[in-house]
């Protein structure tokens, strides 16, 4: 008779008893398995939101463009900058940018902008702009047009096949101005940018602002957010001041900060469900050997040495949470990949709470692996701790009171 | 031949305010193959005697020497591999492990004792066979009257070849009828293979067919007789 044998089999000597167990550990799991994956979802979302409408994982810019984001601040794109990047194997695609300020005005109405001249091939592999194009059509690469967000031209009451003036401030002092004809509407899901910005053909927008070949920033894109710890060493080892290269992180601290204080949050929730589990593993495991106090007595005074005793009783102890934690992760796998491929949308206060913070109101679930393997480590970890209380009473325990208990 | 020499064996309980001597100094020697019982009123030391003799309960002073050996010298590690292969026990309450059935509560001491598979399995079906069960090989305790559960008892301290084996009220659970059978079973045993049988007992039948009477009074031997 193996100890793994006998343990199973002192398991089930109260079955409903260990069946109610391993459906708390079970259900704590699920819980906190569909609670991780929402949180890991929901940043993901977040970071992808960020990166992929707007800021990419990384931009290059110079430092003095970081201090005073001024249209003097720029930076002559060349081709050994570029080799660089494109040297770099953790970088997928990158795309430069001229972002400045200027008036935007039709008919009647003139309103602040954000103009963007972006190379309209490389900027729609990062960003994939060209599907948010509502009206009309996406820019051409020589494109003399403009691209123009869906609120600014509802206020300014243009449409597809207008013109519309820009004026502001070029390079160096000067006078910047123009008409341009719109080329397509466009709607994003963040209202933010659905308010401000104007995107132009990079040759144009330089000519328009007077900065030719002058760009403010790159815009890089990694696979995914993992890589980009190796890229950003890549990258700054070899792009010196007065260059700079900055991650989305470092872009978006108040982001990282929101989802930091968000783990926090889920963190503490998962400790309480946890502690609950804990101890309901506890109070079967302290029942399961207080009422074999005699028994395992007579498995001492028959010979059965200590240690033996505590390896069957750490056994049944980590059966229970392996039962529980096996069942949950296996539970709660259809569901998250049912979320997964169909997020929740979220309507109401919440919804709107998440358009107005920049975010797509869906609830997004993450399908990585942690999300099922970390609960089985925290269940392991519990198990291990509560384990070691029938360990304790196994080298604790007195034959001969044991036998007359 | 000598299988057991006690030697002023004395056990003090104490008490919050009281100090009990529930065994005051006995000197006493067992031989191979006898079948005694020691006897007493409750709360003469009987059961506090026993353990001490079995290795379950440290004595305040004196020796327990089993082939030589004071047990209570041995660390707690040896004198459990000791208990293992030398001392069998039969306790009022049956005691049997009820997840095992009566063939794995008789193999489990075999398999402690790190026996081959073969071996555990033809001992086991030998002493279920001894005691008559050997058609309960698979039954579990559950499934087992009073009577049965202490015949697989009996079977179980024989399994380990022990040198004697301690029976503390054996018969106390037991209609007249399973107390005669497993009486004989035990006699029988004591014939075969020549096991040393100790008894702490009340019940007038199992003194008969003991063949020495020790009693125990006030944590002492009143009388040692052969009969």
């Amino acid at each position: 008779m193996n100890n793994l044998k006998m343990a199973w089999r002192n398991l089930w000597r109260n079955s409903r008893r260990t069946v109610i167990t391993s459906a708390s550990v079970f259900f704590g799991v699920i819980l906190s398995a569909i609670m991780t994956s929402m949180q890991y979802g929901s940043y993901d979302a977040m970071i992808n939101n960020v990166v992929k409408f707007y800021s990419g994982y990384i931009q290059i810019f110079t430092e003095d463009y970081h201090e005073n984001k001024t249209i003097n601040n720029t930076f002559i794109w060349s081709d050994s900058l570029a080799q660089i990047i494109e040297d770099i194997p953790e970088v997928t695609s990158f795309s430069p940018r001229l972002e400045y300020f200027a008036l935007a005005s039709s008919q009647e109405f003139t309103k602040g902008t954000v103009v963007v001249g972006v190379d309209p091939v490389q900027e729609n592999n990062i960003t994939g702009v060209k599907k948010w194009v509502n009206q009309g059509r996406y820019l051409d690469p020589d494109d003399d047009g403009i691209l123009i967000a869906i609120d600014l031209a509802n206020y300014l009451q243009i449409a597809v096949d207008d013109t519309l003036v820009l004026y502001g401030q070029g390079y160096h002092g000067v006078m910047a101005a123009g008409k341009f004809p719109v080329r397509g509407i466009l709607k994003f899901p963040l209202p933010e940018l659905n308010k401000q910005i104007v995107y132009m053909e990079m040759k144009t927008c330089q000519q328009f602002f007077s900065a030719d070949h002058h760009v403010t920033s790159l815009v890089l894109m990694v696979k995914d957010h993992y890589k980009l710890p190796k890229a950003m060493r890549h990258l700054k080892a070899q792009i010196k001041s007065p260059f700079m290269v900055m991650s989305w992180d470092e872009l978006q601290p108040e982001l990282v900060q929101m989802i930091e204080a968000d783990r926090a949050g889920g963190l503490f929730m998962k400790a309480l469900l946890y502690i609950i589990i804990g101890f309901g593993i506890f109070g079967t495991v302290m029942m399961m050997v207080s009422e074999r106090t005699r028994e395992l007595g007579v498995l001492l005074a028959i010979g059965m040495q200590r240690s033996k005793m505590a390896v069957i009783l750490f056994l049944e102890t980590c059966l229970i949470g392996l039962i529980g934690t096996i069942a949950g992760v296996a539970g709660s796998i259809p569901v998250i990949i049912y979320y997964f491929h169909n997020p929740i949308p979220l309507t109401g206060d919440a919804g709107q709470t998440m358009v107005d913070m920049g975010i797509e109101p869906l609830l997004y679930f993450s399908w990585r692996p942690s999300v099922f393997y970390n609960q089985a480590i925290i269940v392991f970890i519990i198990t291990l701790i509560v384990a070691a209380y029938p360990v304790y009473r196994a080298y604790s325990l007195r034959v001969y009171q044991a036998l007359r208990a | 031949m000598k299988v057991i020499e006690i030697k002023n064996l004395v056990k003090i309980y104490n008490g919050s305010e009281i100090e009990v001597k529930a065994v005051n100094g006995i000197d006493l020697n067992f031989e191979e193959g006898e079948f005694a019982a020691i006897v007493g009123p409750s709360g003469s030391g009987k059961t506090t005697f026993l353990n001490m003799l079995g290795g379950l309960d440290r004595p305040t002073s004196g020796e327990v020497n089993i082939g030589g050996i004071n047990i209570w010298g041995l660390s707690s590690r040896k004198l459990i591999d000791f208990r293992m292969n030398n001392i069998g026990f039969v306790f009022q309450a049956y005691n049997l492990i009820p997840v095992l059935t009566a063939g794995e509560n008789i193999e489990l001491i075999m398999h402690l004792q790190g026996r081959p598979k073969k071996e555990r399995e033809e001992r086991t079906k030998e002493l279920l066979d001894a005691v008559g069960l050997i058609d309960r090989l698979k039954s579990r305790p559950n499934k087992l009257s009073g009577g049965q559960q202490q015949r697989v008892a009996v079977a179980r301290a024989l399994a380990s070849k022990p040198k004697f084996i301690l029976a503390d009220e054996p018969t106390a659970n037991l209609d007249s009828k399973s107390t005669t059978g497993l009486l004989d079973i035990m006699a029988e045993m004591n014939r075969k293979y020549n096991t040393t049988f100790i008894f702490a007992t009340h019940d007038k039948r199992v003194m008969d067919k003991a063949k020495r009477i020790v009693t125990i009074d006030d944590g002492k031997v009143v009388e040692d007789k052969w009969q």
